[in-house]
């Protein structure tokens, strides 16, 4: 007869959050922040086809970083969840709070059930009528929840993005500033903290759009984003840096 | 909702893959509320119920028309005067219905969230032909409900993005309580006045009409179907209420300005009292 050799709790999740942290860290980063205009969200990404950017419902967007298939998986419950509940009672009762706590249950069960846990981290946004009523919630995989302050970073390199933002960020900026400040955060995400420009196709960029009733969720591609783009790189500080290839290496499972 | 596996977790109906459509969904995590899964004791049903009656569509040389009266009865009561049975689907889309008025809505409701459903899923819209098949497929569930006398049947048409040319885009599809599907050539009518509205239509419609006499002649063809049909409501001035009239075109699915209505309304009553048999 085998012998189970015995582990403790605290190793087991330590083990299981080390893991996690781990892939999570080589993912690309994404950056969300509320405007005068909506909510913004940037991401890194090279695909054009799998999105890390949704919608969930009329006023509420998904952004995630991480393992495709797990994020998808979720993204897709979310759009469930939303739509069954503005089936069921009306489209207003459907809020982005209600929505970051089911997550946060699921992710939760997921870490302390499962051997392996969900390497995702996800963000779920709400646009209100005014910039400080918007809300932003941030979700880590083991179901940790947190109530961002107007602007958030997830990814490999997020605490630098975070700091980036922290000094810059303001609820009144227009739309144009805000996608300025998300690209000057982005482009301090190369390794070792060297700064590198991203172009048009490594951006993905969708706005929740505060004056636009009923589904807010509006995609920012092709020359929509080309006209908000020259703006920033008439800035003095958007200097060419070599592009940073070094972290296209684990791009095989994280998008 | 019931939960499985381990509390906290949302319910496995919620983490399968392999489906963008919403009623399909709804079939595992909440069955209770899709229309066709409320059994009946037997018997028929039809007079417990108010009643939807007549909707016209009409192809355009820009897209498609679609207006519906505001009537709604029980027997030979009105049971409401101002109900609306034309929507628009999705983007470009409209829905109209009739049969009994309850379930109709409910079906359009789930209906609506059904091609917004697969939008966010997917990550883009259903084709035309998709969607109203999509519509057949949901009717289909209804059927033991509808042999109880809470028959429903819809009318859809819209534009179709992936046609070859502006003027090829409208189409038009009708349905029956069996959820069978038919794809209708120029215009069509459903409910109690659509043989009224059919022949007003037959006599006026045009290929190649523009949206603009399109709306014109559907009021009108809602005009003839109330004057011969007791369950289909004329436009009443007296109470400011006029035909439900939507549009989709390129531009998307419109409603039309209830105040234009009121003109095009206003004007077919004209013609009338200079000549009631138009």
């Amino acid at each position: 007869m085998g012998m189970q050799f015995y582990t403790s709790p605290e190793q087991i999740m330590r083990d299981r959050a080390e893991y996690a942290r781990k892939n999570i860290s080589r993912g690309r980063n994404v950056v969300v922040l509320s405007c005068a205009d909506g909510v913004l969200f940037v991401a890194e990404n090279i695909s054009s086809a799998l999105h890390k950017l949704s919608e969930l419902y009329d006023r509420i967007g998904f952004a995630a970083v991480g393992r495709y298939n797990e994020l998808e998986n979720l993204r897709t419950a979310g759009v469930r969840m939303a739509d069954l509940r503005g089936y069921s009672y009306d489209r207003r009762d459907v809020t982005a709070g209600s929505l970051a706590k089911a997550f946060a249950q699921t992710l939760g069960a997921i870490f302390s059930e499962q051997t392996k846990p969900f390497e995702v981290e996800i963000c779920v946004a709400g646009v209100g009528p005014n910039p400080e009523a918007d809300e932003l919630y941030r979700l880590t995989f083991d179901g940790s929840i947190l109530d961002e302050p107007g602007y958030l970073a997830m990814g490999g390199q997020a605490e630098d993005l975070v700091e980036v933002l922290k000094a810059d960020h303001d609820y009144n900026l227009p739309l144009a500033d805000a996608f300025a400040l998300a690209l000057s955060a982005l482009s301090h995400g190369g390794s070792n903290g060297e700064r590198r420009e991203l172009s048009r196709d490594v951006l993905e960029v969708a706005l929740l759009e505060r004056a636009r009733p009923g589904r807010s969720f509006r995609r920012i591609e092709g020359l929509a984003l080309e006209a908000l783009l020259p703006a920033v790189e008439a800035e003095p500080e958007a200097e060419t840096d070599e592009a940073d290839e070094s972290d296209d290496s684990s791009e095989t499972t994280e998008s | 909702m019931t939960g499985e596996g381990f509390p906290g977790k949302l319910p496995n109906a919620f983490m399968t893959t392999g489906t963008s459509s919403f009623s399909e969904f709804l079939s595992s995590a909440a069955p209770e509320l899709l229309p066709g899964r409320r059994p009946l004791p037997p018997g028929d049903y039809a007079e417990i119920s108010s009643h939807a009656t007549t909707i016209v569509a009409i192809r355009s040389a820009e897209g498609v028309v679609m207006a519906g009266d505001r009537r709604a009865t029980m027997g030979n009561y009105i049971s409401s005067r101002d109900i609306e049975k034309v929507f628009a689907a999705d983007q470009y889309s409209l829905v109209g219905i009739a049969g009994t008025a309850g379930l109709g809505i409910e079906l359009i409701k789930l209906y609506q969230v059904e091609l917004e459903h697969y939008e966010k899923i997917e990550g883009a819209q259903l084709t035309l032909n998709g969607k109203a098949n999509r519509l057949a497929t949901m009717l289909r569930g209804n059927l033991g409900i509808a042999l109880q006398g809470l028959a429903v049947v819809p009318l859809f048409a819209g534009f179709d993005t992936d046609a070859d040319s502006v003027e090829e885009a409208g189409k038009i599809f009708s349905f029956d309580v069996v959820g069978g599907i038919y794809a209708e050539r120029d215009f069509d009518s459903i409910g109690s006045g659509s043989i009224f509205a059919k022949s007003s239509l037959k006599k006026r419609y045009r290929r190649g009409m523009g949206s603009d006499d399109c709306v014109k002649i559907a009021v009108e063809a809602l005009y003839d179907a109330a004057d011969d049909d007791s369950a289909t409501g004329g436009p009443d001035p007296t109470r400011d209420l006029y035909p439900v009239v939507m549009t989709a075109t390129a531009d998307g699915s419109r409603r039309i300005d209830e105040s234009e209505v009121a003109e095009v309304a206003r004007s077919v009553i004209a013609a009338r009292t200079e000549n009631p048999y138009g």
